[in-house]
């Protein structure tokens, strides 16, 4: 076993060195854990024990108080809780299907065909990943007005499908995919519809979870209170903050939508951690 | 002379033909990228350039704009104090937190990629899952609560270090520090991954060559071969961290409120932010995103040029 180790070890590397980077990164991780680890604790703790000082920070008695509460108490308000909850899981859902399927569409003619305007779009596509969407907001509002899509899940829902990140990442990845197997596919007499849904898609599932993962964590957060102003269609983000405005009485409650609000992106990445790296190796900017 | 113009024309031509003649081959290409092309011109393109026609105006949705020239960009330099302290902590944190994000981002990629597979994956979850764990950086609310309880305060005044509370998030003086930490903590983002990606891409066969030629520690081979090797993804982390250090406004507006005492955890996000939907003043908020745009793609540029440099 340890001869097993040394032989694994770089010959460069001296062996405090090593340690001093473990302790290192250990402290570390636990500084970048603590204030999530602090949230679920919180969220976990009984009444009583969030004002507990000097406090602890894992809950004594953990309950599932406060999420129970937020079906209840929110459940008699105007806008229930779930209500809230939909309208996030609608516009992610939608939202990241869309983009998948268009970008995807995008993606692998600029990745595998050579047409004039390539090479151009595909720059005007990295220009647009350079500004954030700020810059683009009040243009945007108006345009979305003109269609008539204020005030409703499409001014969320449709300008996701466009995100540029998508588009680049996808197109990076499938410029891997080895061209025989394309052409492969056209000589058995394939179309170009059938090349992609039945070749290429399915060989590009890790940039799936990466365009999901990216997608789902701009929508999932999105608070929506710009384009949408009627409560009943706010999101869960929106509603986060009305709960932590609603002072000290509601701590738990406020904790537990801030952990409910977190999960979903952080578990989608644990599951897809691997496939999400294999996409990013290719996510490389080359000039 | 003529003639030279002439023979160029030509050649455009022909190139032109050439071209259409290709498109025409290849109509099946832009079918596939029109509902994204479509879309992304409606949301991407043309309001980058709607934005920089209507900052020439003024306009408040209800009556059409009208064009006064330059008075927006005036108006924004030399009367608005408030803008001016907004593009001064912008740039203050785009200075500090987005070199800073970009060097840890690579140190931690680097620093975890040597440890065993399966320690690795759960070193990359817990570093990344900051920015992507949502509006989880309100809890540090509860760490700088402004009165004894909070946990910054009773920690530093058990150690004697201050004897009264200290109003974090509504004193200035603090304010903007507090911010830059939070961010910091939230920077380990897609420029992470794509790093880590890349340095488990590097050629192993390099590393053994290194050792040859005299490599002596992990100083010297970061330097000489992983950074040549790892251009495109520091180009692409580049352009990320950019891009989140001066669109910094979501941090500052829920820990400082929104507006915040004194203004002093504006930035020009939340100017555009205050100006295009409270005030719906949409020509001058136009005005200020017109600024950011030319920032963000000028420090891009400028960045890019820069790290073209890195190993040659």
């Amino acid at each position: 076993m340890s001869k097993k180790l040394i032989k694994k070890r770089k010959p460069n590397r001296s062996i405090a060195g090593d340690i001093a980077l473990y302790v290192f990164l250990l402290l570390v991780a636990f500084v970048m854990a603590f204030p999530i680890i602090y949230a679920v604790s919180s969220a976990l703790k009984p009444l009583d024990e969030l004002f507990k000082f000097p406090p602890k920070i894992f809950a004594q008695h953990p309950t599932m108080d406060n999420f129970s509460d937020l079906f209840v108490t929110m459940g008699k308000s105007w806008v229930t809780f779930s209500r809230y909850l939909f309208n996030t899981v609608f516009i992610t859902f939608l939202g990241t299907f869309g983009h998948l399927i268009i970008a995807s569409m995008g993606a692998f003619v600029l990745a595998k065909y050579d047409f004039p305007g390539n090479q151009t779009f595909f720059k005007v596509v990295t220009v647009a990943m350079m500004f954030t969407g700020w810059v683009t907001q009040i243009p945007n509002y108006l345009i979305l007005n003109k269609l008539g899509w204020i005030d409703t899940y499409w001014s969320i829902i449709i300008p996701a499908f466009a995100s540029p990140m998508g588009l680049f990442l996808m197109k990076q990845f499938m410029e891997g995919l080895p061209t025989s197997l394309i052409e492969a596919a056209k000589i058995d007499g394939a179309n170009e519809w059938l090349v992609f849904s039945r070749i290429v898609m399915p060989n590009v599932k890790p940039a799936w979870m990466t365009l999901i993962i990216f997608s789902v964590q701009g929508l999932w957060n999105n608070k929506a209170s710009t384009y949408i102003y009627s409560e009943e269609r706010k999101t869960l983000v929106y509603a986060l903050q009305q709960i932590q405005s609603g002072g000290i009485a509601r701590t738990g409650q406020g904790a537990a939508v801030l952990v409910v609000v977190m999960i979903v992106p952080i578990i989608i990445f644990v599951f897809s951690e691997s496939q999400i790296l294999e996409t990013m190796a290719s996510s490389g900017l080359k000039d | 002379m003529k003639e030279y113009l002439q023979k160029y024309f030509v050649l455009r031509k022909h190139n032109m033909n050439v071209a259409w003649k290709k498109a025409k081959n290849r109509k099946m290409c832009y079918l596939f990228l029109a509902p994204y092309a479509i879309l992304f011109t409606m949301f991407y393109v043309f309001p980058v350039v709607a934005s920089i026609y209507y900052s020439f105006t003024y306009y408040n949705i209800l009556e059409p704009p009208r064009f006064i020239g330059l008075q927006n960009y005036v108006s924004l330099v030399l009367q608005d104090d408030i803008f001016l302290i907004g593009v001064k902590n912008t740039m203050m944190i785009a200075l500090i937190t987005g070199p800073l994000g970009y060097i840890l981002s690579f140190l931690f990629a680097w620093l975890i990629n040597e440890l065993p597979r399966w320690i690795r994956s759960i070193a990359v979850i817990v570093f990344y899952a900051p920015s992507i764990a949502g509006n989880c950086y309100v809890i540090f609310s509860v760490f700088f609560r402004g009165d004894a309880y909070g946990y910054v305060n009773a920690f530093l005044m058990n150690l004697g270090i201050i004897d009264a509370p200290i109003l974090w998030f509504i004193n200035p003086q603090y304010m903007l520090p507090i911010c830059m930490v939070v961010i910091l903590w939230m920077s380990l983002g897609t420029g992470f991954l794509s790093f880590v990606a890349g340095l488990q891409g590097v050629d192993r066969a390099q590393f053994e060559a290194g050792y040859m030629d005299g490599i002596k520690n992990r100083w010297q081979e970061l330097w000489y071969i992983t950074l040549p090797n790892m251009k495109p993804m520091l180009m692409f982390g580049a352009v990320m961290s950019i891009t989140q250090s001066f669109g910094v406004a979501d941090v500052t507006m829920a820990l400082c409120g929104y507006p915040s005492t004194d203004y002093a955890a504006r930035t020009i996000v939340t100017h555009l932010f205050d100006y295009g939907f409270s005030r719906f003043e949409m020509g001058y908020a136009c005005a200020i995103a017109t600024i950011l745009f030319l920032m963000m793609i000028l420090c891009n540029k400028a960045i890019q040029s820069l790290l073209r440099r890195v190993g040659t």
